[in-house]
């Protein structure tokens, strides 16, 4: 009895052990390397040895804080563009795709069957001096006769929109799909307009796709530096393309871990504004 | 998109990969012992295989069944199997690779690599001792380096190091959107370039062409020269004119119409082939650059020389360069640092052996100049260099 009863409290930790096996080989063991990095001084030719070098925080934002803001602001832009496309879309095929759901639900997906590189430079041809969409924007008078969009802010969040796309349609689509119709057609029979039955039952319904939608768009796109690396000019860089030269061209390894750490904070703390906001009942709501 | 990749140019685009990779660097840098570095072998037997790193694109060619003739060759000829890998597409990145293993004294599973001398990390890889002592015994046809290569600052006397292939840095502009862009000057301030240029993210490339019109010595950079060149790009930059850093990404926008003028590699603009892209040695002079190849640490000495020596025959060397038209073969189209290899190149492709990009007279090469290698390592340089690029 005494064994089965030590069993019984035994089976979720078993239940939970890859799961915990696999956070732990592959996020806490390289968190806490890059945490002992992160205080380490000295250099890439003598070499780096540990020493508690808080300073290394302290530079990073004293130098590098306009990356910082910037990375939030363009994630954040890119979120709300992502949330006010794909909203409209994940409704539609929601309640009118019938019984082509699946197929449109594999339009969204289809482009990233292609990589990641490719998708951004794609954007290199679209958003050209010399293409379709400059010109058009030229002759509306929306960008002067010089005007271009390449090399831009505009470019960057457009990428970045794109790119994290299905991050938000898709679980938006699920909450949306989950939604009883019967709510609907109750709200209707007590005299609720379209819009007001929209407003109270399917807007409130669909918020943990809001809540999934945004913080799975918003928390890679604050660190992705490809979009302004490929679509942005040096004034458009993010924190991500800091820490990738840090990194990579001046093997600076301390920088690069600590500036990983703050963003890490940041986006931590837009995070929990964000749940608190919204309250996080919303994350594990009607749509688990 | 051109169908013409560079090598360097893939990377420039796969940077996302660079950060990736590091990951597994930083696991394996936290524990996980693999096999330790066989110790180097000096004695003069061939190993069963050459295991060979190299960028993309930077070999002769079979088009027809995509082969490498010459490594098939040397297969041949000396029974040894080539593992031949393009998985360099920037010195720092690869240099993020192999130097994890190297660091602790284990093998990189490679007997040749190929860095390129106007980055810091060639230097390094001498400098820290992660290269093996190269077997000039198994060399003989190292006669036949260049003189001008024959004792670079990071390598005096050749000891570890040979040079695979050149290319020079310059100007290159589209000649249906403005006139010649023929000095440095113009492409920094003409006002009708304004938004409209791009400048190299490599330090040593923009700064020694910005030294020369700045009447600098690019091969001795000291402060005042250094302030002097950088802060002539970054007005540039402040002031708009530059558009954007980058590595050779620059060129599908330069043939777009994108870009008007761009800083830019010889052999991007020769692999191009667009008739309306040309290409031009800055009026002040400009860059020239060496890949080189190195033994790492482990790797099997014997053999790598035996390859090096090979590569050194004139007579392949300019297979390797010119390719061979009437057999589907395309050459590599870079600078060959092999005295001879131009007679054999006209033999196999006369075309080729006439541009003077790929074969360069001499009043180009006089005009070329070696970035100062101290500098490259410099770490305020670099620093306010990345901050600038990064910005």
């Amino acid at each position: 009895m005494g064994l089965l009863h030590r069993h019984r409290q035994l089976t979720p930790y078993l239940l939970l052990a890859p799961g915990l096996l696999w956070l732990g080989v592959f996020f806490v063991v390289p968190l806490g390397f890059l945490a002992y990095q992160s205080l380490q001084s000295g250099n890439f030719d003598i070499g780096y040895s540990f020493s508690w070098a808080w300073g290394n925080y302290w530079n990073a934002v004293r130098d590098y804080r306009p990356q910082f803001v910037r990375s939030l602001e363009y994630a954040g832009i890119a979120t709300v563009l992502a949330l006010v496309v794909s909203y409209p879309v994940a409704y539609w095929i929601a309640f009118r795709g019938g019984r082509w759901k699946n197929l449109l639900l594999l339009f969204i997906v289809a482009p990233f069957f292609v990589t990641y590189l490719i998708r951004t430079l794609a954007w290199e041809t679209i958003l050209s001096d010399n293409g379709f969409v400059v010109h058009t924007l030229q002759h509306l008078h929306v960008l002067g006769p010089g005007g271009r969009l390449l090399a831009t802010s505009t470019a960057v969040v457009t990428g970045i929109t794109y790119n994290f796309l299905p991050f938000m349609a898709l679980p938006l689509y699920v909450s949306l799909e989950q939604i009883d119709h019967r709510l609907l057609e109750a709200a209707q029979d007590l005299y609720a307009s379209k819009w007001k039955a929209f407003v109270r039952v399917t807007l409130p319904l669909s918020l943990p796709g809001v809540v999934a939608g945004t913080l799975l768009t918003f928390i890679p796109a604050a660190g992705d530096f490809i979009n302004a690396q490929l679509l942005g000019s040096p004034e458009n860089h993010m924190i991500g393309n800091v820490i990738q030269s840090k990194f990579l061209e001046l093997t600076d390894y301390p920088a690069a871990a600590s500036m990983s750490f703050i963003l890490m904070a940041a986006i931590l703390v837009a995070v929990a504004v964000y749940a608190r906001a919204v309250g996080t009942e919303q994350l594990t709501g009607t749509a688990v | 998109m051109t169908d013409v990749l560079t090598r360097r140019q893939l990377f420039e685009r796969a940077a996302a990969g660079g950060a990736v990779l590091t990951v597994p660097g930083l696991l394996a840098a936290c524990g996980g012992s693999s096999k330790k570095a066989a110790s180097s072998t000096s004695s003069h037997q061939l190993a069963k295989t050459l295991r060979f790193s190299n960028w993309t694109l930077y070999m002769d060619r079979n088009n027809k069944n995509h082969t490498y003739p010459s490594l098939i060759e040397f297969e041949k000829k000396y029974g040894v199997h080539v593992r031949y890998t393009t998985d360099i597409n920037d010195n720092a990145s690869f240099f993020g690779k192999i130097q994890g293993p190297l660091s602790r004294g284990q093998s990189v599973d490679r007997d040749i690599v190929v860095l390129t001398d106007n980055d810091r990390y060639l230097a390094l890889m001498i400098k820290k001792g992660w290269a093996e002592k190269l077997d000039k015994s198994a060399i003989p046809n190292i006669k036949n380096l260049i003189p001008v290569q024959q004792h670079p600052s990071f390598d005096p006397n050749r000891e570890y190091s040979l040079p695979w292939q050149s290319g020079m840095t310059g100007i290159a502009y589209n000649d249906k959107l403005t006139d010649p862009i023929l000095s440095i000057d113009d492409l920094l301030t003409n006002p009708k370039l304004k938004g409209k240029i791009t400048c190299l993210n490599s330090m040593g490339d923009a700064l020694t062409i910005v030294m020369l019109a700045n009447g600098d010595d690019p091969t001795k950079v000291t402060d005042k020269s250094f302030n002097a060149a950088f802060n002539k790009i970054k007005q540039a930059v402040d002031s708009k004119q530059i558009r954007q850093f980058t590595g050779n990404d620059y060129a599908p926008l330069l043939a777009k119409g994108d870009l008007v003028a761009a800083m830019s590699w010889s052999g991007d603009i020769a692999q191009l082939g667009n008739k309306h892209l040309h290409w031009n040695v800055p009026k002040d002079g400009g860059a020239i650059w060496t890949d080189n190849m190195l033994i790492p640490k482990g790797g099997n000495v014997y053999t790598a020389c035996v390859y090096m020596n090979y590569v050194y025959d004139p007579k392949v060397q300019g297979l390797m360069e010119a390719g061979d038209p009437k057999r589907n073969i395309t050459g590599i189209y870079y600078i060959p640092p092999v005295a001879g290899a131009g007679e054999w190149a006209k033999k196999y492709d006369p075309s080729v052996a006439n541009n003077p990009l790929i074969f360069p007279p001499k009043e180009t090469l006089s005009k070329v100049k070696i970035f100062d290698s101290n500098a490259l390592n410099n770490q305020k340089y670099l620093t306010a260099w990345q901050n600038l690029i990064s910005a």
